[in-house]
């Protein structure tokens, strides 16, 4: 359960950008959360409500775009999803997935302010 | 009332990267060869750095930080093989991070040790997300743990260099299914090199000793071109 470690430390972050743009009044934040991240989105949804108690960020929403596994085919030489986040190989044409493209992403992609 | 958007494209753990990639640097420059071990509880981590680190410790400097949620017993076990140990309890925290690892080097001189192991909190999730600047991260699986484990934890098997099998001693009566154990790592992570061992017995420990050295020489050869 490290999905609370990571919700500080986005509100961290986010409480700096707010100061260094004059402060911000945010009502929702966007998050890009990889297939393949080892984050949990649920788990991070609820820690997320705990860790802004008493932040900047208290009443907030937390918005999470889950952004899918892909891996590069060297022998299609084409980017592919996988079959399942457990076998990384090309579902054409079987061959072994070594480089992953996407789906490790914690990217806070950006923040909804209120007007 | 209508809201508007601004774009920040952050990573969350920018500062944990940034930090465990300054500590790489630093250890390439120190030219200790950096190794981190994560595994699941009881998998055998500590008999195996145990080993590891009294076998190299014949002619290596060797080191090891040793993460736990409490208590300093796996930090005394390893005392026996050298005195360069230190324990970090991370309390609730369930991984390290690199401030941690940081931290707990201080005053330690790096260009006076050829090996450190940092071994994690066992746990195989959370541990996968955090950068420590580890140049080989080894995760460990234990014969007695079943086949399976790479498919249900497949982020912190890919995020590792090396897989060893552990407990090997015991596979036969825990009717460990190797070609299966292997047939997984290498779903999860193609092309991923295995060594199977028992810290009890002391198999296959050679070829982790070889691996490391070999390590060690790659790591050390620019530096000495360099200063030529």
């Amino acid at each position: 359960m490290h999905e609370l470690s990571i919700a500080i430390s986005m509100i961290d972050q986010i409480t700096e950008e707010s100061e260094s743009r004059g402060g911000l009044d945010v009502e929702a934040v966007h998050l890009k959360l990889g297939a393949f991240s080892g984050v949990d989105k649920e788990a991070l949804l609820f820690a997320y409500e705990l860790a802004c108690e008493g932040s900047l960020l208290e009443g907030s929403r937390l918005v999470i775009e889950t952004i899918p596994l892909v891996i590069y085919c060297a022998t299609c030489q084409k980017d592919r999803v996988p079959p399942s986040l457990y076998q990384l190989s090309c579902p054409e044409c079987g061959s072994p997935g070594q480089k992953i493209v996407s789906g490790r992403e914690i990217e806070v992609a950006s923040l909804e302010i209120a007007a | 009332m209508s809201a508007r958007m601004v774009e920040v494209r952050a990573k969350v753990l920018k500062q944990n990267d940034l930090l465990a990639r300054a500590l790489r640097e630093r250890f390439r420059r120190e030219g200790t060869c950096v190794v981190g071990l994560v595994s699941s509880p009881g998998s055998g981590k500590t008999a195996f750095l145990e080993k590891l680190l009294a076998g190299l410790a014949r002619d290596s400097r060797v080191a090891a930080l040793v993460g736990d949620l409490a208590t300093e017993n796996d930090a005394a076990r390893l005392r026996r093989a050298t005195p360069n140990v230190r324990q970090i309890n991370t309390g609730t925290v369930c991984h390290l991070d690199a401030q941690m690892v940081e931290k707990a080097l201080e005053s330690w001189r790096l260009d006076r040790i050829d090996f450190l192991f940092i071994e994690n909190v066992g746990n195989l999730v959370c541990p996968s997300s955090y950068d420590l600047g580890e140049e080989l991260r080894f995760v460990l699986l234990s014969a007695t743990e079943g086949e399976d484990k790479p498919l249900k934890y497949p982020t912190i098997f890919n995020s590792s260099d090396v897989a060893i099998i552990t407990k090997m001693d015991l596979a036969e009566a825990a009717e460990f299914d190797l070609p299966a154990a292997r047939r997984n790592i290498e779903s999860v992570r193609p092309g991923m090199h295995v060594f199977e061992v028992s810290a009890k017995t002391g198999l296959g420990m050679q070829a982790v000793f070889d691996l490391l050295h070999a390590q060690l020489a790659r790591a050390r050869q620019p530096q000495m071109a360099a200063t030529r």
